[in-house]
């Protein structure tokens, strides 16, 4: 479904600012998985999902989706396949136009837009019977900006307009870390449920552990920008919280004595 | 009332040329200045082929193909080669600027007899009522006159109904949306650049055709006619936004005409209380200026900080 072949990205190569974001990661995902990327600040999980999302080129390596060579792909030509969800709930919706004409643009992703109107009979039904079924009040208020909204409301809509027309691929760039505990609680909910009823293949970045545990089937750990540990099958079912949080210890304990090692035999040769 | 007249007719004109600067600037963000060099641009095309005998519908329209032009190739510099956007205008506008000259072969064509638009209209006005006067409200008014003033009330309408008909359509949406959250129209799979591209070509094209009008309502294409007229649009825009205080899609084009008709009839009325000409465009720049700062001064002065 996606495979990563060795993929590579250096940003601002040369200069002092120089950050190797990913080293080599290797990776394929199987059709319907739902794999759960977590990593510390600075790890590489966010370049890892812009990368399939086509943010930037890569400096070497290939990215094939859904059968596709897309590493020369721009972005809004892999939007045909892929589906997204930002972390910023400002980042995935116009906040000026109004709800049905936010959702007449995810419906057409990918699709060549014509002179049609935008607001068409065939889009306007579903979509109040949809937006309804949020239970958030939000039917009757097609025709009011977006931008009026609360961050939870407008994390939802993004996740239903990045799912409207069914994707290859889903990506959620930590869509909840933004959100206060109780609309994340909501927006994690329905990600459960759009992933489910379509299984949806989906790549979800986040940094919490209990997200982690709760949701997927397969968990990546990026470290340094290489893919550290790949826990899937019984072992992810197994797996707690407390778990993750011994192996990121263990990380860190293993880069300390790294770099005190270093220090050590620094001070006695030089 | 001559006075009047001409002045509603030029601020009709000049209302596609306040549409034209409202896409560029409401929805993409941008003070497209290419306008200064589009509306002679318009104005230059049109007047050499009236010159030269073409049917004024044509050359009307060849005028604002030429705008569209110049407009997707500061949409071009800007996007493909990643130049700031108002100095890709400033770019395109210089070289608008030679452009012209070469285009009217001089700094002025005058079309005192060349069959425009205008002409046609002030005959067709002419004939139907078969009188040179007629009498609006106990008013005496030159029938030519308010032929003139009708045709360019049918061409605003005309051009802010497609104009609105095409923001609502899929594309028109997209456009919108690319001023509001490029990043989001990327990711639902819509060329940004591409949009930007189109966008400023259609703003471009409304100001030639503005200016393809205003020469022939004038009777001459000047190479110095532009200076300055973004800041007019951006006038007109502002004006248009205050009368109706609103930014949804259909008032703010209703305002632009609205506005651009207003503006113009207070810089008649200025000039007729003895405001002195090369005073215009530094009065429109302090009144752009104002318009600009003082929402947000009112505002702080009513809602004091709390310190």
């Amino acid at each position: 479904m996606l495979d990563l072949q060795s993929i590579r990205k250096t940003f601002n190569p040369g200069t002092v600012n120089e950050v190797r974001a990913l080293q080599g990661v290797d990776l394929t995902i199987d059709e319907g998985a739902f794999v759960v990327v977590l990593g510390m600040n600075g790890s590489g999980k966010s370049t890892l999902l812009n990368a399939v999302a086509g943010s930037f080129y890569l400096d070497s390596g290939a990215i094939r989706l859904s059968g596709n060579d897309v590493t020369r792909w721009p972005e809004h030509r892999r939007a045909k396949l892929i589906g997204r969800v930002f972390q910023n709930p400002f980042s995935g919706t116009a906040p000026n136009m109004s709800i049905a004409e936010n959702f007449a643009l995810a419906a057409g992703r990918g699709q060549p837009r014509g002179l049609g109107w935008a607001l068409s009979k065939s889009l306007m039904a579903p979509l109040r019977d949809r937006i309804a079924s949020l239970k958030m009040g939000l039917e009757g208020r097609l025709d009011n900006a977006i931008g009026s909204l609360s961050g939870g409301q407008r994390q939802a809509l993004t996740l239903l307009m990045a799912t409207w027309k069914k994707p290859r691929l889903l990506l959620l760039d930590e869509h909840t870390a933004a959100l206060d505990p109780k609309s994340a609680e909501q927006v994690l909910a329905l990600t459960r449920e759009v992933i489910g009823r379509d299984t949806l293949t989906t790549l979800m970045v986040t940094h919490s552990m209990q997200q982690a545990v709760n949701l997927g089937d397969r968990i990546i750990m990026m470290h340094r920008g290489t893919v550290l540990h790949d826990i899937r099958g019984a072992e992810k079912k197994r797996l707690r919280a407390e778990d993750l949080i011994d192996r990121f210890d263990a990380v860190r304990r293993r880069e300390q004595l790294d770099e005190s090692a270093a220090e050590m035999l620094r001070a006695s040769y030089l | 009332m001559t006075l009047l007249l001409g002045a509603l007719t030029i601020g009709l004109i000049l209302s596609l040329l306040a549409m034209g600067v409202m896409i560029s600037f409401r929805i993409f963000a941008i003070p497209d200045i290419t306008t200064d060099g589009s509306i002679t641009l318009g104005a230059a095309i049109a007047a050499v082929l009236l010159a030269g005998g073409t049917n004024p519908l044509l050359a009307t329209a060849a005028g604002a193909l030429g705008g569209a032009i110049a407009g997707a190739v500061t949409g071009i510099l800007h996007t493909k080669f990643q130049i700031n956007a108002l100095l890709s205008g400033i770019l395109v506008m210089t070289a608008l600027y030679s452009v012209n000259l070469h285009v009217m072969g001089r700094s002025n064509v005058p079309l005192m007899q060349a069959r425009t638009l205008a002409s046609h209209g002030e005959e067709i006005g002419e004939s139907l009522l078969g009188a040179k006067t007629l009498n609006v409200f106990g008013w005496s008014v030159a029938t030519s006159d308010a032929a003139l003033l009708l045709m360019a009330l049918g061409a605003a309408v005309f051009a802010g109904a497609v104009l609105y008909l095409f923001f609502r359509t899929s594309i028109g949406t997209a456009m919108r949306a690319t001023g509001d959250n490029p990043q989001m129209v990327r990711a639902l799979g819509a060329n940004v650049e591409g949009y930007i591209v189109l966008g400023l070509a259609l703003s471009n094209g409304l100001v030639a055709l503005s200016g393809a009008l205003l020469a022939q309502y004038q009777g001459f294409a000047d190479a110095q006619m532009g200076i300055g007229m973004v800041v007019w649009g951006l006038a007109s825009v502002i004006i248009g936004e205050a009368l109706t205080g609103s930014r949804s899609l259909g008032l703010t084009i209703i305002g632009a005409i609205m506005g651009s008709i207003l503006f113009r009839l207070l810089v008649a009325i200025a000039l007729r209380w003895g405001l002195n000409p090369n005073d215009l465009k530094l009065i429109t720049a302090l009144f752009v200026f104002a318009a600009l700062v003082l929402p947000g001064l009112i505002a702080k002065i009513k809602k004091p900080s709390i310190a």
